[in-house]
């Protein structure tokens, strides 16, 4: 799938398509409307003729007062360069918009997103159910008509928790004292729940293509939701044949928290601290594509300190999350414990940093539009010096020692789980699984933000695709974070760490925005979109965790039940960022 | 503690005060009970991640005697609900926590497994892992740090010492009855609510017949 592209190749499907595309003029928009019926072809010719062979983002849009509905393609080229934005409206009672699976099978998950808390249908998607909530759920709960059982009011902040003295409960308020509602004249009696079994059925009818000769019951196991293998409330369907995978369907929506929904609601700056709860592991990464979203729409720039402070905090995250990930991949492969232990100490120490600079071990909330909350207190930089220069190195080549060459590693990781360099892309998988399977695409590098051109450091790779190869590609990349780290505390500037005064309440010009960062995941992009209220109108998060789970069951395929545990681990996902 | 245990106020004659040791059933009873207290394995949220570096070597609970985290919950005796309650998931959890084997115990760790904390305005979120299943100890905090978890499991055990083998509930008569399961419907139903969900739905549907528009047409027709 890696063409050759001509400079010039969009201009000239810009052209040819003149007709069907309109160039979105609203201010502070960019990107261009395709008419439905030609979106598909349209795509073939981006991807295959311009390039454009990452569709990194999909999401809805719900222009609730012209009676819309908007679909917004993020479209990338992996050898670098800013996106190509594309959108399709439709009608908000009839939403149909033909499905881009077949040409990017990468947005199955994303598109089933869409229709669950949308309601918009891709037609011709090969398995469109819920995915977040469950079959039968009442409504499409990000629409702006929708409202939730326990809604107070549209906007934060409220105007009043203590009308005329007394506090306000929403329990009170609902009439089941809990935080469920149901249809007019709903039986309960009545109900048969839709239950797993559009799920089964799908999930057997993959299997009946490859069946031998030999006749054997297929099986199907459920490994989660409560499953001590899955790093939380994640579950794997699987169709079984002895012991080797048929066809396996990751089950989710265990922790959809509707961060969405929240984010719609919530002001600028009250959004920040639940975008830590995104990935919990890494959330310095998650303030950091937030806040670049946010700082583009109202064209800030944070003092050169700051910017240092936020490469510092990130490229420590980085090692964090990565240490954390090779720690619990052991665990999956069954050395049970002894290497997390290993892991959690160094994390331990990393979290004491954070802690000291923003007062939370976990949940920093760090980052503000135009900078950080505040600066450094003394003598933190010698504590992240004394880490970076002197003992996460040291501790990196014992943990290698330990790892890299041993044996039973290698015959559990190597060759097992390949994902080929063509599927990869086209899945849109992204971070350590993106670019062990061969495609070099760092957004550090590709597409730069903040102030990583400044530093010298290299991309890692790998080449066969395989959990051994993950594994190499995160360790590469610790080894590349305390590069840059060295770096940048060498050349740290004094000053400033916050551009104007803190504010709690930011005008944001209308408009939209895509912000996006490399974090340990993969590329997690923030797309706001902002009305020039003091709440953002559309909030969308793209989730690397989420998505690189659509590759899983490419990988799992013809693997062994073992395995797939093992492969799990090696794609690193986070139920928090998953589900969100 | 240990001191106590062996202090029952009887008088022990010399010859065998140190062969012989007298106490109370519930004493020693509880005694072994609080320093077993395996938990479950079962991270739901970002509190699940402070709960592994409560496990770890930092902090490492094992000092207490519960590092022994069970996948399954027959093995299990407390059920640590780490992070936030989902609609989804609520079915899960009742069924694990039926499951366990009595006695057993539920720490609810973080403001959302307590009360829905950041999330609890939200549609699929439930506002308290309390409204189905019992809680023992709250632990508030998002996430709770580990110490305050210790601290929080520390207080299970001060409630465990507390308990008499007399009264707890797991060896009075009759059968314990299990907690009913949730149904997913449209939105989450607790069976124990099929009444009410029944008796509201039907008002709902009279105040919506009542604000029709063609209803306030017939009615205003009435008054003509």
């Amino acid at each position: 799938m890696l063409v050759k592209t001509s400079s010039d190749g969009i201009k000239d499907l810009l052209s040819r398509y003149g007709d069907s595309l309109l160039a979105d003029t609203r201010p502070g928009f960019g990107g261009y409307f395709i008419k439905t019926e030609q979106l598909v072809p349209f795509c073939r010719s981006l991807r295959d003729e311009a390039g454009y062979d990452y569709l990194s983002s999909v999401t809805g849009v719900d222009n609730f007062p012209e009676d819309q509905m908007e679909v917004v393609y993020h479209f990338y080229k992996t050898i670098g360069g800013p996106a190509f934005v594309l959108k399709v409206q439709a009608s908000r009672h009839e939403t149909v918009i033909p499905s881009l699976t077949p040409l990017y099978p990468g947005v199955e998950f994303q598109e089933c997103e869409a229709w669950d808390l949308l309601g918009i249908r891709f037609e011709g998607h090969p398995d469109l159910r819920r995915i977040l909530m469950w079959e039968g759920f009442e409504g499409f709960p990000l629409r702006k008509d929708w409202r939730e059982p326990f809604f107070e009011d549209e906007n934060k902040p409220f105007k009043s928790r203590w009308p005329d003295g007394h506090v306000l409960r929403t329990e009170e308020e609902n009439p089941y004292k809990n935080n469920v509602q149901y249809p007019a004249a709903f039986d309960p009696d009545q109900w048969i729940p839709a239950g797993d079994a559009a799920l089964y059925e799908g999930l057997l009818s993959l299997t009946k293509e490859g069946q031998s000769d030999f006749k054997t019951d297929h099986i199907v196991v459920n490994l989660g939701p409560q499953h001590p293998s899955t790093h939380g409330v994640f579950r794997m369907v699987v169709a079984l044949e002895g012991e080797t995978v048929l066809s396996l369907k990751p089950v989710m929506g265990y922790l959809h928290r509707n961060h969405e929904k929240i984010g719609e609601r919530n002001t600028f700056v009250q959004n920040m601290p639940f975008t830590d709860r995104l990935d919990y592991i890494s959330s310095m990464s998650n303030n950091f594509g937030y806040a670049l979203a946010v700082e583009k729409l109202m064209d800030v720039h944070p003092p050169e300190r700051a910017e240092y402070i936020r490469v510092i905090m990130a490229e420590l995250t980085r090692f964090l999350s990565h240490i954390f990930s090779i720690g619990f991949l052991l665990n999956d492969l069954g050395a049970f414990f002894t290497p997390a232990l290993y892991a959690i100490e160094e994390r331990e120490l990393i979290l004491d940093i954070f802690e000291a600079a923003s007062g939370s071990r976990m949940m920093c909330n760090y980052f503000r539009f135009g900078g950080v909350v505040r600066d450094l207190p003394d003598g933190v930089l010698g504590k992240i010096k004394d880490l970076v220069i002197d003992r996460l190195p040291r501790k990196l080549d014992e943990f290698e020692r330990y790892l890299t060459k041993n044996d039973i590693v290698r015959v559990r990781c190597e060759g097992v789980g390949v994902l080929k360099i063509e599927e990869a892309i086209g899945l849109s998988a992204a971070g350590p699984v993106l670019r062990a399977s061969g495609v070099p695409y760092d957004v550090r590098k590709a597409d730069p933000y903040s102030i990583y051109d400044r530093f010298d450091f290299d991309v890692a790779y790998g080449l066969h695709g395989d959990i051994y190869d993950r594994y190499l590609v995160r360790v590469e990349e610790m080894r590349q974070s305390l590069r840059i780290l060295k770096q940048a505390l060498r050349d740290i500037p004094g000053g400033a760490v916050m551009n104007g005064k803190p504010q709690y309440q930011v005008r944001v010009p209308a408009g939209e925005a895509y912000g996006r960062v490399e974090g340990p995941k993969g590329e997690l992009g923030f797309y706001v979109i902002s009305n020039g209220k003091p709440n953002p109108w559309r909030y969308h998060v793209r989730a690397p965790s989420f998505i690189n789970l659509t590759s899983l069951s490419t990988m799992a395929k013809n693997q062994k039940i073992a395995d797939v545990v093992a492969l799990l681990g090696s794609i690193d996902i986070v139920l928090g960022e998953v589900d969100r | 503690m240990d001191e106590e245990l062996n202090n029952p106020k009887y008088e022990i004659p010399p010859e065998i005060q140190h062969q012989v040791a007298i106490t109370t059933v519930d004493k020693i009873y509880n005694w072994s009970r609080r320093n077993s207290l395996w938990p479950m394995m079962f991270g739901l949220a970002c509190c699940a991640v402070e709960m592994i570096g409560a496990a770890a070597s930092r902090y490492d609970f094992s000092r207490f005697g519960m590092e022994v985290m069970r996948a399954s919950p027959r093995q299990a005796d407390v059920m640590i609900v780490s992070g936030t309650v989902t609609k989804k998931m609520i079915p899960t959890i009742v069924r694990l926590y039926n499951q366990m084997g009595e006695p057993k115990y539920v720490v609810a760790m973080g403001v959302c497994a307590s009360s829905g904390g950041p999330f609890k305005e939200g549609y699929s979120v439930v506002p308290g892992v309390d409204r189905f299943i019992p809680v023992d100890v709250y632990i508030p905090g998002c996430p709770p740090t580990p110490q305050a978890l210790l601290y929080g499991l520390m207080a299970l055990q001060e409630k465990i010492d507390q308990q008499s083998i007399q009264t707890v509930r797991w060896y009075k008569k009759g059968d314990s009855s299990p907690i009913p399961i949730p149904v997913l419907g449209p939105d989450l139903m607790d069976p124990r609510d099929f009444d009410l969900i029944k008796r509201r739905a039907q008002e709902n549907l009279q105040m919506e017949e009542q604000v029709s528009p063609t209803n306030i047409e017939e009615a205003d027709s009435h008054v003509g």
